[in-house]
């Protein structure tokens, strides 16, 4: 069974997921006992004001920053366990998790191809069969005219869709976005997360995505808010268009 | 996918200069490596080509080129009458400086045994050996002389017959060639005022002596060849006859009070540990500096170019780049900056060397040994890189 084909249920689910900085005094609990999960095939937002643990909490559920207390399942498997692994979390990163950033966050001496592409060589996928797949990423972000120009001359808009390809280069199950419309104005704001719906449902994958962009919450599936590192669903509140 | 490749790429016009400059401090490792090369070369060159078994020199002196010797020239006769003495030739050094088309011309002059020796073993590139016992001369190319030149040395003019290649002395000037009356004539090149005044001298001060006021006689006896005497030699060179056992012949004449004798390889010996020797570790000592300095310079370099990757390599490790992928790119950076350096250093060199002083001959072990140096110093120099990588924490790209 390929991936793809295993692609229903839940992607990523979190229990108990605590994150506390510093000790005694200095002690600042950015995340509280946080559980969520995102299904394939959702579209879920993560909501909060700034200091409220989004990212904290994002790069936990990215294996990036381990959780003081709490699992962390991906997949089907135990990744996490309090700051324990049970994966080899660089190898499952590459395998399992796409990022999103504000920021592009293109490699500035990759071309737009070159930049999809990197992230399948690191995972060993052959020269030719990546650059076809990039292709195939750009041509369904609409940027595969922009191939082979340099991250320096792409508007914000086809920097962002390029990085976008590059978060779904690896086929991963799991997409994590971080404010990715903050750079970009209301429309382009709206084109972006549109695309994300696109790939959640079409894709089937698992998308999550930290916006403080109320206008376009009708487009998720689902919403978490989160303040002062309280994590809660927020599907009964009128934001939530679907819901 | 090459990382390495795509950033040089990239910044292609940094990366050019960079090898560049690289480039020209490997140059001058090249260049002290060649010079150093050139140095022994030179030294040892003509004991070398000159092909003697033995040398035979001044009692206690350390032979014609770590020292003044002196001997004189019947020693070529006694030396030959020694069982397993093959041949024999009179050998004289000395350096001059006088004066070609307004510019001065250091030369070092060696007498060849005429006729024994004409200077068929040179290392001749044009022209031909001596043909003559007077008034011609072998010059090295390094003294700039073409054939056919005349050259007033002493009270005659010799006249360039042949070109050589490669034959130096230890303080890089080029050699010259002549019979060995020739090249006495040019070391006692004493005016007829001189050898007057000498001579007055000495009979003034043999007539108030006694021997003098007994045998009057004495006083123009004595004094009258002075100025006419044969000057001395500096070594004399001996072939042992096959067969013979040189050691018994360096035995025989080693016991004679009035010479030391030495074989090629002492000789050879006492040139490198004595003349070149300082020379040699004054060289040493600039090339490790050099190769310190361009460690430092290249590791910097390094750094730098990493530092302006940090977010890139965040990026990179985030995504789960594998340390090697990263640690790859830096040191394939490393290497090709030392590699272009090392190419655009060579070919530069190719075209400055001939202009040096000093004769600069790279031998292609050197060119290997300076390529494992500048290869050791890529690895050396991306250490720093290196650790500034793993220092670098994907978390940097979320926030």
């Amino acid at each position: 069974m390929n991936r793809q084909e295993k692609r229903n249920g839940v992607v990523v689910e979190t229990q108990g997921l605590t994150k506390i900085y510093g000790k005694g005094h200095t002690e600042v609990i950015a995340v509280k006992d946080a559980s969520l999960s995102v299904s394939h095939g959702e579209l879920v937002a993560l909501l909060g004001p700034s200091g409220s643990g989004k990212s904290t909490l994002l790069s936990a559920m990215g294996l990036v920053n381990p959780p003081t207390m709490g699992r962390i399942t991906i997949d089907g498997n135990l990744v996490m366990e309090g700051p324990r692994a049970f994966v080899d979390v660089l190898a499952f990163r590459r395998t399992h998790i796409g990022f999103v950033f504000q920021k592009a966050n293109l490699i500035p001496f990759l071309s737009a191809l070159e930049n999809v592409q990197v992230a399948m060589a690191i995972n060993d996928i052959p020269a030719r069969e990546a650059r076809k797949r990039a292709m195939d990423l750009l041509d369904y972000l609409k940027v595969a005219d922009r191939a082979n120009y340099y991250p320096n001359i792409l508007s914000g808009g086809e920097q962002q869709r390029v990085a976008i390809a590059r978060a779904l280069a690896n086929n991963s199950p799991l997409l994590l976005a971080d404010e990715p419309t903050a750079a970009l104005d209301g429309q382009l704001g709206r084109e972006v997360v549109e695309l994300f719906q696109k790939i959640a449902h079409e894709q089937k994958s698992g998308v999550m995505v930290v916006t403080h962009d109320q206008r376009v919450l009708e487009l998720f599936d689902k919403v978490y808010f989160i303040e002062d590192g309280v994590l809660r669903l927020s599907s009964d509140e009128a934001t939530v268009g679907k819901h | 996918m090459n990382l390495a490749v795509r950033d040089i790429r990239h910044n292609l016009g940094r990366f050019i200069l960079t090898a560049m400059g690289i480039g020209l401090l490997l140059m001058t490792v090249m260049g002290m490596t060649g010079i150093y090369r050139g140095l022994v070369e030179d030294a040892t060159g003509l004991i070398d080509r000159i092909g003697a078994d033995l040398w035979v020199v001044q009692r206690d002196t350390r032979g014609p080129f770590a020292e003044v010797s002196n001997i004189p020239l019947s020693l070529e006769d006694r030396v030959r009458s020694v069982p397993g003495v093959s041949r024999s030739r009179a050998f004289l050094s000395h350096t001059i400086q006088r004066e070609s088309r307004g510019k001065p011309l250091r030369m070092v002059v060696q007498g060849l045994s005429w006729p024994q020796d004409h200077g068929q073993w040179l290392p001749i590139i044009r022209g031909r050996p001596l043909a003559a016992p007077h008034y011609e001369m072998i010059a090295d190319r390094i003294l700039g002389l073409p054939l056919g030149e005349k050259v007033k040395l002493g009270k005659d003019l010799c006249t360039v017959v042949g070109i050589t290649s490669g034959m130096a002395g230890t303080g890089g000037d080029g050699m010259a060639f002549f019979s060995l009356l020739d090249a006495q004539a040019i070391q006692r090149d004493i005016t007829g005022e001189a050898i007057r005044l000498d001579r007055t001298a000495q009979q003034e001060k043999t007539a108030t002596r006694d021997i003098g006021r007994i045998q009057p006689a004495l006083i123009e006896n004595g004094t009258s060849l002075l100025g006419t005497m044969a000057p001395p030699i500096s070594a004399v060179l001996i072939d042992v006859s096959p067969g013979a056992n040189s050691r018994q012949v360096l035995n025989t004449i080693a016991a004679w009070k009035d010479v030391s004798v030495y074989t090629s390889a002492d000789e050879r010996e006492l040139l490198l540990k004595g003349n070149v020797d300082k020379s040699r570790r004054q060289l040493w000592l600039f090339r490790v500096i050099l190769v310190i300095t361009s460690s430092i310079i290249m590791a910097l370099i390094i750094y730098t170019l990493t530092l302006d990757k940090v977010h890139d390599i965040a990026m990179l490790k985030l995504m789960g780049a594998r340390d090697s992928v990263v640690l790859g790119m830096i040191m394939q950076q490393a290497a090709l900056l030392g590699a272009f350096g090392y190419v655009f250093g060579y070919y530069v060199g190719q075209f400055a060397f001939p202009y040096f002083p000093r004769r600069v001959s790279l031998a292609p072990i050197d060119l290997l040994v300076i390529a494992g140096v500048v290869l050791g110093i890529s690895i050396l120099s991306s250490f720093l890189g290196i650790w500034r990588t793993s220092k670098i924490d994907p978390n940097l790209v979320l926030s």
